[in-house]
């Protein structure tokens, strides 16, 4: 892939300062991403591992005690941290667009699906209600949504949670974005539907070229929707690479911790490798690599030394010493 | 070897009103007409989505609904018909899991006080023995003995869990309802959760009833497993033969619906077609005929029983 990447983050960090500047919480630290037009790729992380705030820095949309401290950010050859303010306005929703997890907290229940899936269109197009209503009811047909005709004229609370998760997808694509950013899509969906919601979202990144960041912790959505994986901890990418790569030859000993303990269908009696120890607190960690605590192969300089992201072939790299060049080490 | 827990044919069908101002009730078969048994020391995985009457199950096994019909037997005694010595005897030999260890844990409570609390109130014990005993349940899931004199705010999720087992383990229990015990952990921790839980089995012979909507999960902790849709069962029997060779067309779609544990784990997916229709209002014939890739006329008529099909049970007309 040699054409410039649609998104690179260069060396970003983002952190949580208190009001008074005594615990700073480095939730992104240093991360270094590209994503190539069309392609899909899976961020995985435990819950405070920063891949939330890392997709909110994206949009630029973190909460105020967020600070993006350090690094570059190029959508499509432009500097999205050198914008003002209005011209973000016009990318978000129409040029990159983001589905949240709970599809009840993120649709307004005093408007109709109407309104809402056509509110990105008035806005960023400046359609019409009545055109904009029209092409809502199309953008409900192509998230498979039975007699859209219907469905437009109602309201969130008269549709199931499948339903109301592909109404989020439908005002995601509404004005035709290059990028998606979906996270933890399906974690509030029934098996039957994740399933069809997962098959949808694959068929609309197809037919409309769409580049797809999925945020989860479930590596199994990953095995399945993904190109490329970005595995997170405390805050940094630990390993990234191509997803048949990583899942076959992880680098890391964390990803190949976390692809251990993962129960399967295929070994059933088996014990399960568990990773020992806790995540670890943001606001304090290890001065070495924050994942050496728990590692069962820490070397005496893992707990003082951070190690760099060493690259290992063609879009692969891990940030681990074990990764190291012999002459490096 | 008799079952630990036996139940035939139990159902538990709530009133529902509709309308405004009442109206014509409805009932919702929440459970309907389901058989199984739980062998000592044995694990029994149900698998199921929202709605298909899992989590009803579980409060009949637990004693906190009464079933409308049919019956439980735990070792061999109908529960309908103990008395109150028996039923307190019953109610110490069923503990419970669930699944958030934040809402699950009094904070106001020290961890030592709250794995004692059903000792304190199910036996009569000296102050001295309840604190050996919770010294010896903290070591038996991998807490430190400190911990006693802590509040649960102070743990993480896993170690929260860990307190949450070590309480339901304090009476000794013979069965052990694990709602959803590992789907509000981490990733990382999840694996050791489910490990203690397999030792605990065996060491100490517990029974379990593992209720999860993670498939792998399931099928990786289950010796036995039961499929429900709609308050019925579905498909039952051998965890290894079922998650290898789904029978029942919802079977079938569900495992191909779980998410692959690798990327070359390519498999023929079956997607399903709609969503599962409301439990008030339940297709008549199979329940599953209308999102069903195989279903013929008789399956809108006739409701299919559990018949033995290549090593386990399958309710469906295909195989009739």
């Amino acid at each position: 892939m040699s054409a410039a990447p649609l998104l690179s983050l260069q060396n970003l960090s983002t952190h949580y300062v208190s009001q008074h500047g005594s615990r700073v919480v480095r939730a992104v630290d240093d991360v270094t991403l590209d994503l190539h037009a069309g392609e899909s790729l899976g961020i995985v992380g435990e819950s405070g591992s920063g891949k939330t705030t890392l997709a909110l820095a994206i949009l630029r949309l973190l909460p105020p005690a967020a600070r993006i401290v350090s690094g570059r950010m190029l959508f499509e050859g432009e500097d999205l941290l050198a914008k003002p303010d209005g011209d973000m306005r016009r990318v978000r929703g129409k040029r990159i667009a983001m589905v949240l997890q709970d599809p009840m907290a993120s649709l307004n229940p005093l408007f109709s699906i109407g309104d809402q899936v056509g509110e990105p269109i008035r806005v960023h197009e400046g359609a019409g209600r009545a055109s904009a209503w029209q092409r809502a009811i199309g953008l409900l047909k192509s998230v498979r949504i039975a007699s859209p005709e219907t469905r437009v004229r109602q309201y969130p609370h008269e549709m199931s949670g499948g339903m109301r998760q592909r109404i989020v997808g439908a005002i995601g694509i509404s004005c035709g974005p290059r990028l998606l950013i979906a996270d933890e899509p399906t974690t509030s969906l029934d098996l039957t539907i994740q399933a069809q919601y997962l098959e949808l979202l694959r068929d609309l990144q197809r037919q409309r070229g769409l580049a797809l960041i999925f945020i989860t912790h479930n590596l199994g959505i990953v095995a399945k929707m993904c190109d490329r994986l970005a595995v997170m901890y405390a805050g940094r990418v630990v390993e990234q690479g191509p997803v048949a790569q990583l899942f076959n030859a992880p680098a890391h000993p964390y990803t190949r911790a976390l692809l251990g303990s993962l129960p399967r269908m295929s070994d059933n009696r088996e014990r399960l490798t568990a990773i020992e120890g806790q995540p670890p607190d943001l606001s304090s960690l290890p001065p070495g690599c924050a994942f050496a605590p728990r590692c069962p192969m820490a070397a005496p300089r893992c707990a003082t030394q951070a190690p760099p992201a060493f690259v290992l072939g063609e879009d692969h790299s891990a940030r681990c010493w074990l990764a190291a060049p012999v002459a490096a080490a | 070897m008799t079952a630990l827990v036996q139940a035939e044919q139990l159902s538990k069908h709530f009133p529902a009103r509709r309308g405004l101002f009442g109206g014509p009730r409805g009932v919702v078969r929440a459970v309907d007409g389901i058989s199984f048994t739980i062998e000592p020391g044995k694990t029994l995985g149900v698998v199921g989505e929202s709605g298909c009457g899992k989590s009803t199950t579980a409060k009949l096994v637990l004693g906190l609904e009464t079933p409308t019909d049919g019956e439980i037997r735990f070792d061999g005694a109908d529960l309908a018909s103990l008395d109150a010595v028996q039923r307190r005897h019953y109610r110490k030999s069923v503990q419970a899991v669930f699944q958030d260890p934040f809402a699950s844990l009094s904070p106001r409570m020290r961890v030592s006080a709250i794995i004692a609390e059903p000792l304190v109130t199910n036996e009569v014990v000296s102050a001295a023995e309840v604190r050996d005993r919770v010294a010896e349940l903290l070591d038996l899931v991998g807490l430190p003995s400190r911990a006693a004199e802590l509040f649960p705010h102070e743990f993480s999720g896993g170690q929260r869990q860990r307190i949450a087992i070590a309480r339901a383990l304090a009476v000794s229990p013979k069965l052990v309802v694990l709602d959803e015990p590992v789907s509000a952990l981490d990733v990382s921790i999840r694996a050791q959760i489910l490990n203690l839980l397999r030792d605990l089995q065996d060491r100490l012979g517990l029974s379990y009833l593992f209720i999860a909507h993670d498939l792998a999960a399931v099928a990786h902790m289950s010796h036995e497993i039961v499929v429900m849709y709609l308050g019925k069962i579905v498909e039952s029997g051998d965890a290894r033969t079922l998650a290898h060779n789904p029978k029942h067309p919802y079977t079938q779609a569900l495992f191909s619906a779980a998410l692959p544990s690798h990327p070359d784990e390519r498999r023929d997916e079956k997607v399903l077609a709609g969503e599962v229709p409301s439990p008030l209002n339940p297709p008549p014939g199979c329940r599953f005929h209308p999102r069903c890739p195989h279903a013929m006329p008789r399956c809108g008529q006739e409701t299919p029983t559990l018949a033995p099909v290549e090593g386990r049970m399958v309710a469906c007309h295909l195989y009739a």
